[in-house]
């Protein structure tokens, strides 16, 4: 195995006519934080979607960690966390049983399954609330817990789809700082897609830009930056691919889907 | 590193049992966290249990009047008492589908879409935690049945078919209910579809009527119905004085098969939510 953790070849998704896809070849090194930004409907959901499995290709493939994602799904599954979009911890459980379900899930040997779910209580600070029922965490501690869920197999890869939406300063901060932390403690590898430049500048070693479904540009903040002149910022880079469009602010699923909160259950 | 943590199986003995366990286990971790659910909130477990007690109470007892709708000699209530509890059977089973609908809205069905645990499992898993509620509601119902003085069957054997029936019967309609929660996708559609389809379950049956009253059309439609032959095993099984128009074997043949058959449906369909 290469030490690129993902290969992508030519990965393809058509909607109908629509190319939300667009032969997207890249490869992502093991142990880096990879960003993938670009306007809503640019295809970076979608994108993700066809790397954990979720929506098999229209055309093209990938590899993770050594595995097909069209032939050996399973496989892959075993081998990535995933931190969707949406909440994926269950509102009406607490924080522990979120996170021995998942320890459950991903075989996590039944001796090591207390010890796995407290060290990652305690990693991400939940320890005080573990037996409170998420619905009444706070968006921070939930998005913690989640990041904490989807590490508990410890991962060689954790895509993260917009893990800061909605946090306030703090909170995305210690998210960043969580990202870092896993990736120096277990090498995780982290594709992360995000609106936020700084998050795309600061944390990534190395972004893509995704435009209409194409991958438009892919380098080191620095590198894209300076390609546009020495006082450019990330902001420019984007501008820069995505033209002067003015934002559709996506499908009104989309703007359901990111707006709901774990309150509207109740 | 990494590749060496996510499998266990290192420390394997044998493949096939490593992989048996393991679907035991992912499957359990389905059920269980639904039965978590309704520690933290029995509330909605306590309502369900007012359905039959008023079919029960309520239309059992002006039912009893009508002469013809039960059993040559037996009392009508006891031949309602079984399809009672199939019915909150169904009832509460044919809610998985919308649940899931939640799920897949809320974004709590991609975590399980990723995992690694076969899709099988995680429909078995939902079918098991259906069976679980299908359990409590069936020990609700026996107790009613002792407070009106329905003859029941304590035998354990009788006792732990039941047992069996109530598994299959519960996980047989959830299943089913997460199938339409695949085709239609939406909430206020399944929502349609609940009304419409389990009406037609429940009185295309012999829950509360005998099939020999039926029209010949409608006789048709019973037997192609599974809700029958739940009902059907139930009064022979749980009733003193009951028994099988169709033959107990058979009903638990028809029922297992069904129940296979949605379950290798499902797996297939389930995936397709997430995307």
């Amino acid at each position: 195995m290469s030490d690129m953790i993902i290969e992508t070849r030519e990965l393809t998704q058509l909607f109908g006519s629509h190319i939300a896809c667009d032969h997207i070849s890249f490869s992502i090194e093991r142990g880096e934080i990879f960003g993938l930004i670009g306007p809503n409907g640019a295809g970076k959901s979608t994108l993700i979607k066809m790397l954990t499995t979720l929506l098999p290709p229209t055309s093209g493939t990938a590899k993770i960690a050594g595995y097909d994602i069209i032939a050996e799904a399973a496989k892959v599954r075993a081998h990535i966390g995933y931190v969707p979009q949406l909440l994926s911890a269950d509102g009406s459980l607490t924080g522990r049983e979120n996170l021995l379900l998942s320890a459950r899930l991903y075989l996590v040997p039944r001796r090591e399954r207390q010890a796995r779910v407290r060290a990652a209580l305690d990693m991400m600070g939940l320890t005080d609330s573990a037996d409170r029922i998420v619905q009444g965490y706070s968006g921070g501690m939930i998005r913690r817990l989640e990041i904490a869920q989807s590490m508990i197999h410890r991962p060689a890869v954790l895509f993260m789809d917009e893990p800061t939406e909605g946090l306030d300063p703090v909170a995305r901060h210690s998210v960043w700082d969580d990202m870092r932390r896993l990736r120096g403690e277990f090498g995780t590898t982290i594709l992360v897609t995000t609106h936020l430049m700084e998050e795309a500048d600061t944390l990534c070693e190395r972004v893509g830009v995704l435009h209409n479904g194409r991958l438009e540009e892919l380098g080191r903040p620095a590198e894209l930056k300076a390609q546009l002149g020495p006082n450019a910022t990330m902001d420019d880079v984007f501008a820069h691919v995505t033209g002067a469009e003015i934002d559709s602010g996506g499908s009104y699923r989309d703007v359901r889907q990111s707006r709901r909160t774990l309150h509207t259950r109740s | 590193m990494s590749d060496r943590a996510a499998e266990p199986s290192t420390l394997a003995h044998n493949p096939l049992t490593e992989a048996v366990a393991g679907f035991v286990t992912q499957t359990w971790a389905v059920a269980d966290a639904e039965v978590w659910k309704l520690r933290h909130d029995p509330y909605e477990l306590l309502m369900r249990a007012a359905q039959p007690t008023l079919w029960l109470l309520l239309f059992g007892q002006v039912m009893s009047q009508v002469r013809g709708l039960g059993p040559p000699g037996g009392r009508y209530l006891d031949f309602l008492a079984p399809g009672i509890l199939a019915q909150s059977i169904l009832f509460s089973s044919i809610f998985y589908g919308i649940a899931t609908i939640w799920e897949r809205d809320l974004g709590i069905l991609h975590r399980y879409m990723v995992s690694p645990a076969p899709r099988s499992a995680l429909v078995l898993g939902k079918a098991i935690a259906a069976a679980i509620r299908g359990l409590v509601q069936a020990a609700f119902i026996y107790g009613l049945c002792i407070i009106l003085g329905i003859g029941i069957n304590f035998h354990p054997l009788n006792i732990a078919l039941v047992i069996a029936l109530i598994v299959l019967g519960s996980g047989l309609f959830a299943m089913f209910s997460l199938i339409i929660a695949c085709l239609v996708r939406t909430r206020e559609r399944f929502m349609g579809m609940g009304q419409v389809l389990t009406m037609p379950i429940f009185f295309a049956s012999n829950a509360i009527y005998p099939i020999a009253l039926m029209p010949d059309w409608l006789k048709v439609i019973s037997y192609l119905n599974p809700l029958t032959y739940e009902v059907d095993a139930l009064r022979a099984l749980m009733l003193s004085a009951g028994e099988s128009n169709i033959g107990i074997g058979r009903d638990f043949g028809v029922l297992a098969t069904v129940a296979l058959v949605f379950l290798s449906i499902a797996a297939r369909l389930y995936p397709r939510m997430a995307t």
